[in-house]
């Protein structure tokens, strides 16, 4: 951290989520991502004269979904409400959007940063509709541009929008809320946490007061940060910068600054030329959302289990929470845990295979789980043969390269490559005898003192049982050769 | 003379007496023969109506019952869409544009066997009274050339006055189908606000606007309303429950409980239409219904209410006109610019005036004096409203202050263009039905239009009076007399 000490971030954030429905917020259009420009679009969607909004059942069902997984009171009654300004991807001249009466309060997320958890307060999440894309010719933006393009598929696209409660106080905790958020929206499947691609979107306002200070600072709002990287950076160097400008007496301005990753700074956008009036007013075209309390229970009782319930689980089930939490972390190795847990008693085993050699055979071939052959169950009986000496670790190792990626039983697979522990002394024996037999001047050097020449020794009768055999039983074995010696 | 109902239309039709292109021949004759003098229509579908007449006598022919419209010519107000006909708004702005959809009033009435002949003229947008804030033509009122239709829905109701057609779909948002009704002779219902879709209307005030029929008699424009009505999922506003609305009207008015509403009959008013008004009450009294005068006071302060929320919807519904999509846009490469010319050339006065109007009724800073406060009194009218209504079945009044205007008299004042609405207004505020049918004529032979109202859903009943009214007088269905005159000046 590079806050100097007589100095405190205020830090609140501002998520906006598009909801992975099938169909748009207020029409029929598809909800999707890379169509060819001006596919998803309908008289609706690009508000031609006379046309009417239809609100998507789906996306209250959606907004209230996230609304109780942030612990918020859904409002027994909300509306919708236009909020008017002029853009050429804005169709209508307005934004349907939810202002003083959103569909969820109150809530908040719990976040880990380090060991602590904190809570962040999450003030509302309401709906809204997205707007369209702009694509300039010749320059950057609007200004400047030779001529710029509309594609409405984007337009009507619905949008939660989820603010926090200025709770946060530094970059890395900033970062600790959008992963749990992200993590959140994934596991409830109304986001694809796609921040890249702006399918989950995070705008910050940050501010800085002397330490101990109630009232807040003057607080700009950060844009354009589509990684939790450049968001944990865009935060710090905003913080650094007030505090400079602060320190040398200036004052912030308050204004839409964005993050560029280029110049590892943020800058002020150019200021609009009056202050903006949205002039909302309630939607004329929907009526009030009545939301029924047997609605709001049976969407609860839908809900999948949330992030913070998992790690809690995975704990009681013995797993440290580091463990708990690398898996819950990337969903898809938590539900690969739970299922491959079912059938073993050695659940911590598969924690640690999971997130030892599965993920390295995972990142080695740039692969993803879900991709793949791969089946929970066999890594259960796999670790059932492990843990019961049926083969060695590393015999295991090389069986679960080819079930990952081939989705076989691994009994099966450990016959087929002969990987089968070696448990005999006898043979073991005999083996040991051959390679002391051809190490005359390793032995001598035993003799003479020199102990570290038995990992040598064990590393040639593990090559020559191919891994088989178990190294502690070699080991003894050895020890008692080289003695009779 | 008087010209058929769509009734007898329909009946005539349907027993083979006249094919449906007949029909539509003789409206388009005697359109060809007055509408360069009226004015009433923006754009004739000669095509779409002839090729939709064909298959009508067709399928006929082989025995299908083609509906209760069938072979019926209907006018369409040119704020309704029109999939492949243009559809303007009386504007500039859309003096172009073909909707690639039809608005749902549009589908029900053809699929009931009604065949388009045209797009009527309006005030642009809808905004206005008399039909002269049109951008694309000038409507003169049939019973006389040199005064106005009324308005917004001025054309449809000069083209039923005429006989070119024998109905006509118009959209009311403060009184633009009764107003013109009244002002040309013809019935005029404004439906309870969700019981007509609204989709493909393009919106002037959105919590306000109701499309509705204008017809030569009560039974015509009950037919209509069944046909148009009903719940459509492309509209969240539209009821979800159908009108209930018998096949044969109850007109009986034994035991109706009428009232008068005090407010609008007053010095305000023209002594000659409070005099008409005046006598239908003593009509009503002696055909068994009790009649007594009523305070609404909530009601003085309609137009001002009317003002700030209509204002305010439109101007935010009218945003969407910027050059970018569609409609007419400026040539100019900066986008700014190219906004601003859009708008300023594509619409008129009136309608940039409203724009205005209604951005600063939302106007922070003005929020709450202006637009909030509306709602509050608005919500006051329509409890004003409720309580009349637990005391009387139906309310009458002067369906507007006056007769029709001569044309150019008020367009400079549009205050007083404002005030026309004065008795209309309330019933959308208040979202309930209305209906205006013809009480009488003036002194200089000009039609004076009574207005009903009642409660939410109650169509069936105000129908149900106004035939009675209609039976016992002849004041339905008269062809005026102008229209077979020269133009005057
Ligand atoms: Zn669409």
């Amino acid at each position: 951290m590079s806050t100097t000490p007589t100095y405190e971030a205020v830090i609140g954030l501002e998520v906006h989520a598009e909801l992975l429905t099938a169909t748009k917020i207020f029409c029929g259009c598809a909800a999707r991502f890379g169509s060819e420009p001006n596919t998803d679009v309908c008289p609706v969607c690009a508000g031609f004269p006379g046309t009417l909004p239809v609100l998507n059942g789906k996306v209250v069902e959606f907004a209230i979904m996230t609304g109780l997984a942030l612990h918020c009171d859904i409002a027994p009654r909300c509306k919708f409400d236009r909020k008017n300004y002029f853009y050429p991807d804005l169709p209508k001249g307005y934004q349907i959007s939810q202002y003083d009466q959103p569909i969820a309060t109150k809530g908040f997320l719990e976040v880990r940063v380090a060991d602590a958890t904190t809570r962040v307060g999450v003030h509302r999440v309401h709906m809204e509709e997205d707007a369209g894309k702009l694509v300039h010719v010749g320059a950057a933006g609007l200004a400047g541009a030779e001529y710029s393009l509309v594609d409405l598929n984007r337009a009507g696209v619905p949008l939660l929008e989820i603010v926090s409660e200025p709770d946060i106080r530094s970059s890395e905790e900033a970062r600790a809320y959008m992963a749990e958020l992200r993590l959140l929206l994934l596991t409830l499947g109304v986001n694809d946490g796609r921040m890249e691609e702006g399918s989950l979107r995070c705008d910050a306002n940050v501010s800085v007061r002397p330490a101990g200070r109630a009232e807040l600072g003057t607080r700009t709002e950060v844009k354009n940060l589509n990684s939790l990287r450049f968001l944990q950076k865009a935060i710090d160097f905003e913080i650094e910068r007030q505090i400079r400008v602060l320190s040398e007496g200036g004052a912030v301005l308050q204004e839409t600054r964005l993050w560029s990753e280029e110049r590892q700074v943020t800058y002020a956008m150019r200021s609009k030329e009056e202050a903006s009036d949205y002039r909302y007013f309630p939607e004329p075209d929907l009526s009030p959302l009545v939301i029924d309390s047997g609605w709001i229970a049976d969407i609860r009782a839908r809900m999948p289990e949330l992030p913070a319930a998992r790690r809690t689980r995975l704990v009681d089930l013995g797993l440290s929470s580091y463990e708990a939490g690398v898996l819950v972390d990337q969903g898809e190795l938590a539900a690969a845990f739970d299922a491959a847990a079912k059938a073993s008693a050695y659940p911590r085993a598969i924690a640690t295979w999971l997130i030892k050699d599965v993920t390295r055979l995972l990142n080695e071939g740039k692969l993803r789980l879900a991709e793949l052959p791969f089946q929970p169950e066999h890594l259960a009986r796999l670790v059932d043969l492990v843990e019961t000496r049926a083969i060695t670790v590393a015999a295991a190792r090389q069986v679960l390269a080819a079930l990952v990626t081939e989705g076989k039983d691994p009994a099966a697979l450990v016959a087929e490559m002969g990987l089968a522990a070696m448990a005999d002394d006898a043979a073991l024996r005999e083996i040991i005898e051959r390679i002391l037999d051809a190490h005359q001047a390793q032995v001598a050097e035993f003799k003479a003192g020199k102990t570290k020449v038995v990992g040598f020794l064990t590393g040639q009768v593990m090559r020559q049982t191919q891994g088989r055999a178990q190294p502690q039983q070699v080991n003894a074995l050895l020890e008692e050769a080289l003695a009779r010696r | 003379m008087s010209l058929d109902s769509a009734r007898q239309i329909q009946a005539r039709f349907a027993c083979g007496e006249v094919s449906a292109q007949e029909i539509l021949e003789a409206s388009f004759a005697r359109i060809d023969a007055m509408d360069d003098r009226v004015g009433a229509f923006l754009t004739l579908m000669r095509d779409r109506a002839m090729t939709r007449a064909r298959d009508l006598d067709r399928r006929r022919a082989s025995g299908e019952d083609c509906g209760v419209l069938a072979g019926v010519p209907v006018a369409i107000k040119d704020n309704l869409c029109t999939r492949g006909a243009r559809t303007t708004c009386a504007s500039r702005m859309l003096a172009d544009f073909i909707p690639p959809y039809d608005a749902t009033v549009v589908g029900r009435l053809e699929a009931a066997g009604a065949v388009i002949v045209g797009k009527t003229n309006l005030d642009e947008f809808a905004m206005g009274s008399s039909t002269e804030n049109s951008a694309l033509g000038r409507t003169r009122n049939p019973w006389d050339l040199g005064r106005v239709p009324g308005g917004s829905s001025g054309g449809s109701a000069a083209a039923v006055a005429a006989g070119m057609v024998p109905i006509a779909l118009g959209s009311d948002t403060g009184g633009s189908i009764r107003q013109p009704a009244a002002l040309c002779g013809v019935v005029g219902l404004k439906p309870t606000y969700g019981a007509v879709s609204r989709y493909g209307l393009i919106a002037f005030a959105s919590s306000l606007d109701q499309v509705g029929p204008l017809t030569g008699s009560v039974e015509d424009a009950a037919r209509v309303l069944r046909v148009i009505s009903g719940p459509d999922p492309r509209d969240s506003t539209s009821l979800p429950q159908a009108l209930a609305l018998p096949e044969r009207l109850e007109g009986s008015l034994r035991s109706l409980r009428v009232g008068l509403i005090a407010e609008l009959d007053t010095d305000g008013v023209d002594p000659e239409t409070r005099a008409a008004v005046q006598r239908a009450a003593d009509w009503f009294a002696r055909s068994g219904a009790s009649v007594e005068r009523v305070s609404l006071p909530a009601i003085d302060h309609g137009i001002a209410v009317y003002y700030l929320i209509a204002t305010a919807e439109a101007s935010a519904n009218l945003a969407r006109y910027d050059g970018v999509r569609y409609g007419w846009r400026a040539d100019r490469s900066d986008l700014l610019g190219m906004y601003r010319q859009t708008r300023d050339q594509g619409f008129g006065p009136e309608v940039k005036r409203r724009i205005m109007l209604g951005t600063y009724a939302l106007s922070a800073g003005y929020y709450e004096a202006c637009y909030q406060q509306g709602q509050l009194v608005r919500s006051r009218l329509r409890q004003d409203f409720e309580a009349g209504f637990e005391r009387f079945d139906l309310l009458l009044s002067p369906t507007s202050p006056q007769t029709a205007f001569a044309l150019g008299e008020k367009v400079d004042d549009p205050l007083a263009m404002y005030l026309a609405d004065v008795a209309t207004v309330g019933a959308n505020l208040a979202g309930i039905p209305a209906l205006s049918l013809p009480c009488g004529f003036d002194s200089r032979g000009l039609p004076i239009g009574l207005q009903l109202m009642g409660p939410a859903l109650s169509e069936a009943r105000l129908l149900g009076a106004a035939l009675a009214f209609e039976h016992a007088h002849d004041y339905a269905g008269r062809l005026p007399a102008a229209i077979a005159g020269p133009v005057q000046p």
